[in-house]
């Protein structure tokens, strides 16, 4: 189990993090998974949730991310993120502004489109709040 | 021949003018390079995207039923034309070479025998095809990074498109923008959006072998249909914040050029003024001469 793996976290307005870490991991869609070097070509989904970064025993860096995908692959493992904060930046108010924004748009809602992605920014808002401080 | 008070008043017209350009060159030149990082933070997310919609691709290619918004609707009727433009003008050749562009393609299209559609995202292109394309003009977007472009403005209008596409508005989405390449150039690029392009085999990384074993999660439709939109988004984004740039240098470029024709021209009427103030002194002088020898 040697050798690191390099993470990169992009997020669509600028490549945030780009380094070698022991071990990622990240919340996806059908339940959390570790990445390692050598682990096998996956692409998944990520639902909202923290991201984690091992490195050397211990976690580094917590970050939250509100969704979006991640690509493994032999020495990388690449987390496109819709939108990715430093745990310690988010707070309670910062939640439940996110909240009442996506009950908003979900009363606003006309198509099916709009109302998915409504329910999504509901979801990211539940999941930061379980992370705020 | 102009008055010396004529003169004097175009002299001072220009002059400020030449204020006027070379402030606005300023601003072009120092919202350019906040545009320009912009465009260029981006550059890693839309090549990752692209990258894994790539692998995704592979992977579902040759099945029957692979999302439309990826493999297209299977005929090729209507033709969306995304223009991206400025609001604004004053900004040498920056909005009109879209539109040749999208006039170009409009013909060529037509004449194939297919129907098109323009959306315009930006104030110029949209006035200047309304005269012979306004037919085909849908409801567009103006007034978009206003403060830098930030990417829910994209997201909008990738739902938009998308909503049309569900709709069977459009079967080929194309968008047609300039390409930041430096600050006195640009390129009319045309993207192609949907279906999307299949990327050219990668084979640096991956060798088929192991792009067959990606574990997909959840299933690659599922991925699929949440990559897709979120791919248009990001290319739209993209390409709104290369046009936002290239806006800036072409604008830069513009008014560098307004400002050196305002120096040309005022120095051209100051010789002039020069001149014919001394003719006039010259003319006086005789007469005053004359006058005392006729004495």
């Amino acid at each position: 189990m040697d050798g690191k793996i390099l993470f990169e976290l992009v997020s669509p307005t600028k490549l945030l993090i780009s380094a070698e870490v022991d071990m990622v991991v990240v919340p996806g869609a059908e339940g959390d998974f570790g990445a390692m070097a050598q682990h096998a070509p996956l692409i998944s989904a990520i639902r909202p949730g923290t991201v984690e970064m091992h490195d050397n025993g211990r976690v580094s860096e917590r970050i939250f991310v509100s969704g979006g995908f991640a690509e493994v692959g032999g020495t990388r493992i690449t987390v496109l993120a819709e939108e990715a904060l430093r745990l310690s930046d988010i707070t309670h108010e910062m939640a439940a502004t996110r909240r009442r924004m996506a009950n908003e748009a979900l009363s606003d809602a006309t198509s099916d489109r709009d109302r998915e992605a409504a329910q999504h920014q509901l979801a990211v808002a539940e999941a930061m709040e379980q992370v705020a401080r | 021949m102009p008055s010396l008070k004529d003169l004097r008043l175009r002299i001072a017209s220009v002059k400020s003018t030449r204020k006027i350009t070379s402030a606005m060159k300023m601003v072009a030149a120092s919202k350019l390079r906040r545009a320009q990082s912009a465009a260029e933070a981006a550059r890693p997310y839309a090549e990752r995207m692209e990258r894994m919609l790539g692998t995704l691709a592979a992977s579902v290619s040759g099945r029957a039923d692979a999302a439309p918004m990826l493999v297209g609707t299977g005929a090729d009727k209507v033709h969306l034309i995304v223009m991206v433009t400025a609001d604004r003008g004053l900004c040498g050749g920056f909005n009109s070479s879209v539109v040749r562009t999208v006039r170009h393609m409009a013909a060529d299209l037509t004449a194939r025998g297919q129907t098109i559609r323009i959306m315009p995202v930006g104030r110029k292109g949209r006035e200047q095809v309304k005269r012979d394309l306004g037919g085909f003009l849908i409801d567009g977007f103006e007034q978009l990074g206003r403060k830098g472009i930030v990417f829910s403005e994209a997201d909008g209008v990738a739902r938009k498109i998308a909503r049309l596409f569900d709709d069977g508005e459009f079967d080929v989405c194309t968008v047609v923008y300039n390409r930041f390449r430096s600050a006195i150039s640009q390129d009319i690029t045309r993207q192609q959006l949907i279906p999307f392009p299949a990327p050219a085999e990668q084979t640096e990384t991956v060798e088929p072998s192991r792009r067959a074993s990606t574990l997909f999660e959840p299933e690659e439709d599922e991925i699929l249909a949440a990559l897709l939109p979120r791919n248009l988004a990001v290319q739209i984004f993209r390409a709104l914040l290369e046009s936002q740039a290239s806006e800036q240098g072409a604008r830069m470029t513009a008014m560098d050029n307004a400002t050196r024709n305002a120096g040309d021209m005022i120095n051209r009427l100051t010789l002039q003024y020069n001149r014919s103030r001394q003719a006039q002194i010259t003319k006086e002088l005789i007469e005053i001469i004359s006058g005392a020898e006729a004495l």
